[in-house]
């Protein structure tokens, strides 16, 4: 993976660099020993490894304010860290960058039921904020399948997806305000108790900025209270083709789901054989749709989605009768990752996400793909909004098949931008998907994008390498370039 | 003079831009002008309609997906979408008669420019929150685009963000793709007699603490209950908190009995079944209460945390002649002050604080509006992002100069 140049000068004062960082941070927040800057050289892809120079783990936001204030002036790059749950290499390390850990922002502030919000430091976990308010039957609605692990502020930082996302909305949907740190020390506090913002929604855009504009240093989220009841319904299919008229017919009947996740045969043999909940062996495709609220109205919308299956065809139908049973039909689906571990050395996860009503088709030229590369691919798929994960199975220690792995995930992701849909759904761009980001944009488009990025770090010191095939400088990107067009308009007036 | 333009391509509108940029002209950016006056007074060199460019390009009910164009009119819009059971769920409000223009004249390109939302943006957010993808016009004169036709994206930085709630000072947008849901089965509206302002966020704090999918949360005083077209609402002659349930009929019917039981011991109830519902909810949604309108008023639209809407509406109470309602479960007050020079900003504002909310001017005098900040003034470190952010976008200062901030 091509990643900006290293700055010699940066590294060869690296020894200054530890001793300035520890007068500015108490001395055990400041990491430089090689074997313990080895917990910090990936992220979720472990593909990519780098050390990062240094490590530090402030524990205030003053902290972080005086640590990136510093790099400023010395020109140092930051690469924010938070759970280092990320698929797509956002938290990689640079080998001239600090590592910002948040890990020690890990308590959560205040609980306001009279508001709905939950005020928490951008280390906490993402079911920490469940936990802490479930006790009075209340949720965060986001539920990333990482969600013992990932931090708040790193869901921010990609914008978090779950299963629950069709009806309740992403981590933008559910997020109120957030306090970050500029690159050069200055804190900004966006949003907060109160809904939509007065000027530009600069929150909306740092919300999936992976960790480029700022150091998000706490976050106010909404909290909803929970559904009274929820059934899940698994429904097995001859064909994905099937499957995926069923689930649009499901929305076009009206009908928004909790969750509609599906699987192809190869991942539902696999989590069957990992889980043992009774999982249909025969079918091609599985169908698990979820619907929650009160009980009359789940009652009635499991009836109404089991006539739809029957009529597009379903070959089995089983209704969750309790907590247990629902729990079961989840079981395989959620261990999906872990199922396909035990099936192949390795595994590669995709994330692109297509217009619905282009699956059969995309499945179909997968196993093309997959047949033309010689590796196995299994399909989990949040169904409901055209997010896919495609899992490529491949064995890291068969020469060349990391990269036949990784140029099969990028004929997948070319795919579903031609299809109408885009290369990533939840997991980021990150360095993994960098380079195909012109598959989807035109220079112009990216370079739009940059010019936010400038706005909020005109340095570039913040997590560089990321998200752009290019870097280009900010002054460069600021000038106003006129194209001039060879056919006119006569008809339009001139000034 | 003054041009009106009204390009039909999104290359005609790079080409005015473009022209404007080397001409060093400005543009005032308008859908069909319903909403003209919100903001601060511009005075620009032309004129960018984009009333034509519209139609609607895709629209696929089964996909939860629509496309169209700027210009289109909501009434063609929720008209299409009706056919289909289908609806846009942010609830997007007709301030044509609060602002003294006709209703059915706003178009898509205003709402979203707007980010505006009715009473349903406690459940389902506002327009920001269902703005799929777009395709614009910088005031650089280039053509990008951003998002795309799926809810699921995170492929590079979301601009729509951006561009909604930017009132086109950073963007022509020539084509919108929205998100697009379907509508409830049934309605039906809980009132709840609530005299006292902190009973009735009691109220409707329970409710949307409740398992009961409360869609809408509203509390109007008697003053305002008085005005309701819906006989029903305007004879009960006393301040009520109202609560909106939503979806399939059987589960509407048991969520109401439910909320009733719930809420029994606070106040008389009673309900407003379908179609009286429909017509109250929007007239909390278009804000029909202050369609009068004296040159001595002005109205705000102030966002707050719900728990702090009382103390807010107290401290005013005692210094103005104002008349408030609340929606969004007490988050959203629309007030209108009477009689004061500055419309009550500078008491608004000082009781707010920088970071207690915020409040927009959504109708005041010229004079109040080049006068007082419009929009809620953000502390300095805030404010030269928004700079920054402009100058990536519109760095001439060509588009809608002014509108929001000064120099913005
Ligand atoms: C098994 C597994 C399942 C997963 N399932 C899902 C899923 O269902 N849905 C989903 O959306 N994702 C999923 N993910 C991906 C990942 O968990 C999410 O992207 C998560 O939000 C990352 O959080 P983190 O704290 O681990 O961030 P990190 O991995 O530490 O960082 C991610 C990015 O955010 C930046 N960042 C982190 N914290 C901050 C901060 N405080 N300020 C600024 N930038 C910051 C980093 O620089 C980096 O670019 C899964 C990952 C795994 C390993």
């Amino acid at each position: 993976m091509r990643m900006p140049e290293p700055n010699n000068g940066v590294l060869s004062r690296r020894t200054e660099i530890v001793s300035d960082l520890r007068r500015i941070l108490p001395a055990e927040c400041v990491i430089a020993e090689e074997e313990e800057l080895r917990a910090y050289e990936c992220d979720g892809l472990t593909a990519y490894r780098q050390l990062p120079l240094i490590v530090v783990l402030p524990e205030t936001t003053e902290q972080v304010s005086d640590v990136l204030q510093y790099c400023y002036g010395e020109g140092i790059k930051i690469v924010p860290r938070g759970a280092g749950t990320s698929l797509s290499g956002g938290a990689l390390p640079l080998a001239d960058g600090i590592t910002l850990g948040l890990g020690k922002f890990n308590r959560i502030l205040e609980v306001d039921y009279k508001n709905r919000c939950v005020r928490a430091q951008t280390g906490v976990t993402n079911l920490a904020i469940t936990n802490a308010v479930n006790g009075e039957g209340f949720y965060y609605a986001p539920d990333p399948s990482s969600q013992i692990a990932c931090s708040i502020g790193g869901n921010v930082a990609e914008n978090s997806g779950g299963v629950h996302c069709l009806k309740y909305g992403l981590t933008t949907n559910n997020l109120l305000g957030i306090e970050m740190v500029l690159m050069d020390g200055e804190i900004v506090r966006l949003g907060g108790k109160y809904l939509d913002a007065g000027g530009y929604d600069l929150m909306g855009i740092v919300t999936g900025s992976e960790g480029l504009l700022g150091v998000i240093t706490e976050v106010t989220v909404r909290i909803l209270r929970s559904p009274s009841t929820a059934r899940a319904i698994l429904i097995g299919f001859p064909s994905s083709q099937s499957a995926g008229t069923c689930v649009a017919d499901i929305i076009g009947a009206g009908i928004i789901p909790a969750g509609m996740e599906m699987m192809d045969q190869p991942a539902i043999h696999a989590a069957e054989a990992f889980v043992k909940v009774g999982y249909p062996l025969e079918a091609d495709a599985l169908l698990i749709v979820e619907l929650d609220g009160p009980s009359v109205e789940v009652d009635e919308l499991i009836l109404r989605v089991e006539a739809i299956a029957r009529k597009n065809g379903a070959q089995s139908i089983r209704i969750s009768e309790s907590e247990n049973e629902r729990n079961d039909f989840w079981a395989g689906r959620k261990a999906a990752f872990p199922a396909v571990g035990r099936i192949s050395p390795d595994y590669y996860c995709m994330d692109g996400t297509i217009p619905r009503n282009r699956l059969s088709e995309v499945l179909d030229r997968m196993s093309d793909f997959s047949e033309d590369f010689g590796l196995r691919v299994a399909n989990v798929f949040h169904a409901g909004d055209g997010n896919l994960h495609p899992l490529i199975l491949y064995d890291a220690n068969s020469p060349g098949e990391l990269e036949k792995a990784e140029q099969f995930g990028a004929e997948i992701l070319k795919l579903c931008v031609e299809v109408g849909g885009v290369l990533t759904g939840e997991h980021g761009v990150g360095v993994e998907k960098r380079d195909l980001m012109g598959e989807m944009f035109t220079e112009v488009d990216l370079n739009q994008q940059q010019r936010v990025k400038c706005a909020f770090d005109p340095t570039q010191q913040l997590n560089p390498g990321k998200v752009f095939p290019t870097l280009h400088r900010c002054a460069e990107l600021g000038r106003v370039h006129i194209h001039s067009q060879q056919t006119r308009f006569p008809d339009l007036p001139r000034f | 003079m003054t041009e009106q333009l009204n390009p039909i391509t999104a290359r005609d509108t790079c080409e005015i831009i473009a022209d404007a940029i080397t001409s060093e002209k400005t543009l005032e950016i308008m859908g069909a002008g319903s909403r003209r006056s919100i903001g601060r007074p511009m005075e620009t060199d032309h004129i960018l309609s984009t009333s034509a460019l519209n139609g609607i390009s895709l629209y696929e009910p089964d996909e939860l997906v629509l496309r169209a164009g700027p210009g289109t009119t909501m009434t063609h819009l929720q008209s299409e979408l009706a056919q289909n059971g289908q609806m846009l769920a942010f609830e997007p409000p007709d301030y044509g008669p609060l602002l003294g223009a006709p209703l059915n004249l706003g178009t898509l390109g205003g709402v979203v420019a707007g980010n505006l939302a009715g009473p349903r943006r406690i459940k389902v957010g506002a327009a920001r929150d269902h703005f799929l993808g777009v395709e614009a016009v910088s005031g650089r004169g280039e053509i990008f685009r951003s998002g795309g036709r799926v809810v699921k994206n995170v492929t590079g930085y979301d601009l729509c963000k951006l561009m909604a709630g930017s009132w086109g000072t950073l963007g022509v947008m020539t084509d919108i793709t929205v998100k697009v849901m379907p509508a409830p089965e049934k309605t039906r509206t809980l009132l709840v007699n609530c005299p006292n302002l902190s009973v009735a966020l009691s109220v409707m704090t329970a409710a949307l603490s409740s398992p009961h999918d409360v869609s809408a949360a509203a509390w109007l005083p008697q003053s305002i209950v008085s005005k309701s077209a819906v006989s029903y609402v305007a004879s009960s002659g006393a301040a009520l908190a109202a609560l909106r349930l939503e979806g399939i009929s059987r589960s509407v019917e048991e969520r109401c009995r439910s909320l009733r039981e719930d809420l029994a011991s606070f106040g008389d109830l009673e309900e407003l079944h379908s179609h009286n519902s429909l017509n109250f909810w929007r007239e909390v949604r278009d804000v029909r209460a202050f369609i009068d309108f004296g040159d001595r008023d002005a109205l705000w639209k102030i966002s707050v945390a719900p728990a702090e809407a009382q103390a807010l509406l107290n401290k005013l109470h005692a210094v103005a002649d104002m008349d408030a309602f609340l929606d969004w479960g007490g988050g959203l007050i629309w007030a209108q002050v009477s009689g004061m020079d500055d419309g009550g900003s500078s008491i608004i504002r000082r009781t707010m604080g920088a970071e207690g909310g915020h409040a927009t001017l959504i109708r005041g005098s010229i004079k109040q509006r080049a006068l007082e900040p419009v929009f809620h003034p953000e502390l300095p470190a805030v404010a030269r992002l928004t700079e920054r952010i402009k100058d990536a976008f519109d760095p001439k200062r060509i588009l809608n100069p002014g509108r929001m901030f000064e120099g913005v």
